[in-house]
């Protein structure tokens, strides 16, 4: 009998692992099952050319049709997974219509949900988040009617979203509690740039604002009630205050987890040898051998998380090392980052923050570790080149902006 | 709708319909044509889409702006002056028959 590969979680990394096992000569059975309406798709454009109404629906999904069945690969939509074991002849998912599917191996790709905001008016209509497609779907519906759009929260989605609102001619305002935007993932020579930039473009920013309460006016939110007394009116409120990992399943499992998140090593094996996870769900060691394990909410990781979990479901060992990257469109801006920037000691800024073009290099102990960089493509590749060489730039050259950073890349495996 | 044929690195070539619009790197990724990565899904970001435009297209396609030019400039393989990030290049009736080569490394 063929072996059978249950992949949970029709999202990024599920459709990659499913890819990649194909790639790799895996003959078995593939499953892949989600609990949305659709075939795997892409979310960066949710908040982005989506939402702006730059790509439709069809230019979201992953693969067509003719891919799945060329593949063999069987994608099951509209069934969320509601309970999973390991029994003596081998493992069962169980889904919401009943359903049932056996497998020798699992795939965990469950993702993230959107943290739920616990304020007084909370489940009030046009109270909105940004995940799934139906999500976005149903903004989009709302969007020609409305007129005043409050994001609550000052991470990548919200902004990006406050973006697409200001340039179509919305009032936005974005509330951040604490004092920086995007605060988890750049240091604050980025944040306050960001800042200056979405006021400059007419967005109105609170930081260090608290959300006392929504109000609503016949079931549906009409205003954001801060904690200093501040009114804020509102057709919409787009929550965005982060996620958390969907674990429940890796529970059922006895998996070993962390606050809720499913710990993987380096091989995207979980506890169990035959269950891997990969993507917004696992927390794993740091990828560049760094101390610490981290958690990245980010369409690189997924893909390559996934590549390195499917060699593991067929025993070809590799260990995860791929140089974290992600991106960010807001408004003309796109901000660029490359390797992970926390516990750096230095800085080095180079470019022009008033032409909307610079970027930042972050350091320790004299080691590049990551950039973020608006608009400057040069730099960002010269970095992710360098970190992917495991090389360095160091910094006293690179603070001259007129020298491009690509001909200071110094030492390293993969020098040219 | 216009065809594009992708010619693989070993010389295999692949002809496919491409819905108006849509780029010649969705269109062969979607269909799970080998060697054309994406990783970013077209958002500019990864140029692992890299393609060499054949000559006879070099001008109906034209060149680059200058975001895709600086990511041009990072591809893992050789840039020649009829690099282009197949991301970056919409399908329509004028690219009918459109040809481009992937590149070896993305
Ligand atoms: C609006 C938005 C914008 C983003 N922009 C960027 C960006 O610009 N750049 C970037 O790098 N990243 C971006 N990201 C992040 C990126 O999309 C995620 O990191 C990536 O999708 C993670 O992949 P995943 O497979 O782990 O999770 P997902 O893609 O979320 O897939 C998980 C899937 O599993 C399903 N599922 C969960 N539990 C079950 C169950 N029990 N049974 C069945 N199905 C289940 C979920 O419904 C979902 O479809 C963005 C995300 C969002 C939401
Ligand atoms: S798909 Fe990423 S740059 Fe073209």
């Amino acid at each position: 009998m063929s072996e059978k590969i249950l992949i949970v979680g029709a999202g990024q990394a599920g459709m990659q692992i499913a890819a990649s096992l194909r790639d790799d000569g895996f003959a078995g059975d593939v499953t892949i099952v989600g609990e949305e309406a659709y075939d795997p798709y892409q979310r960066p454009p949710l908040s982005k050319a989506f939402l702006a109404g730059d790509m439709d629906e069809e230019s979201l999904e992953f693969r067509n049709d003719h891919f799945y069945r060329e593949n063999n690969i069987t994608v099951v939509t509209g069934e969320q997974i509601q309970h999973v074991e390991f029994g003596p002849a081998g493992g069962v998912a169980t889904g919401t219509s009943g359903a049932t599917f056996a497998f020798d191996k699992l795939a965990l790709t469950t993702g993230a949900a959107p943290r739920t905001l616990k304020v007084d008016g909370a489940d009030l209509d046009g109270v909105l988040y940004l995940r799934h497609l139906d999500d976005a779907k149903n903004l989009k519906q709302r969007w020609d009617s409305v007129a005043n759009v409050v994001v609550l929260g000052g991470g990548f989605i919200g902004l990006e979203v406050a973006a697409v609102a200001q340039k179509a001619g919305k009032n936005v305002t974005v509330v951040q509690s604490g004092p920086r935007l995007m605060a988890r993932a750049v240091s604050s020579i980025t944040s306050d740039f960001f800042v200056q930039a979405h006021r400059a473009r007419g967005t109105t920013i609170h930081l260090n604002a608290q959300v006392s309460h929504l109000v609503g006016e016949n079931g549906k939110v009409t205003a954001v009630a801060l904690a200093d007394g501040t009114s804020i009116p509102a057709d919409i409120v787009m929550v965005g205050i982060g996620v958390t990992a969907r674990g429940e399943l890796a529970d059922q499992l006895a998996l070993d987890m962390e606050d809720g998140v499913i710990v993987v090593n380096e091989f995207a094996e979980t506890s169990n040898p035959n269950v891997v996870a990969a993507g917004d769900a696992v927390l794993m060691p740091h990828p560049l051998g760094h101390e610490g394990r981290v958690r990245l909410e980010s369409v690189q990781n997924a893909v390559d998380q996934a590549k390195v979990a499917a060699k593991t479901l067929l025993g070809q060992r590799e260990a995860y090392s791929a140089v974290p990257w992600f991106w960010s469109d807001q408004a003309d801006l796109k901000l660029q980052i490359a390797g992970l920037s926390s516990g750096y000691d230095q800085t080095v800024i180079r470019g022009d923050q008033s032409a909307d073009k610079f970027s930042v290099l972050y350091y320790r102990d004299g080691a590049l570790l990551a950039v973020d960089a608006v608009n400057d493509v040069s730099d960002y590749m010269a970095v992710r080149r360098a970190l992917t060489a495991r090389a360095n730039i160091p910094a006293e050259s690179a603070a001259d902006s007129s020298v491009p950073l690509k001909t200071l890349i110094t030492g390293g495996e993969a020098q040219q | 709708m216009p065809h594009v044929t992708y010619i693989s690195p070993d010389g295999t070539e692949t002809t496919l319909d491409a819905r108006d619009g849509d780029s010649v790197m969705e269109t062969a990724v979607k269909n799970g044509v080998k060697g054309i990565v994406a990783e970013c899904g077209g958002a500019c970001s990864c140029a692992t889409c890299h393609v060499y435009v054949e000559d006879a297209f070099v001008d109906a396609v034209g060149g680059p702006n200058d975001l895709e030019d600086d990511m041009l400039d990072g591809a893992e393989s050789e840039r020649l002056p009829v690099s282009r990030l197949s991301c970056q290049i919409k399908m329509n009736a004028q690219l009918d028959g459109l040809r481009v080569r992937i590149a070896p490394k993305q």
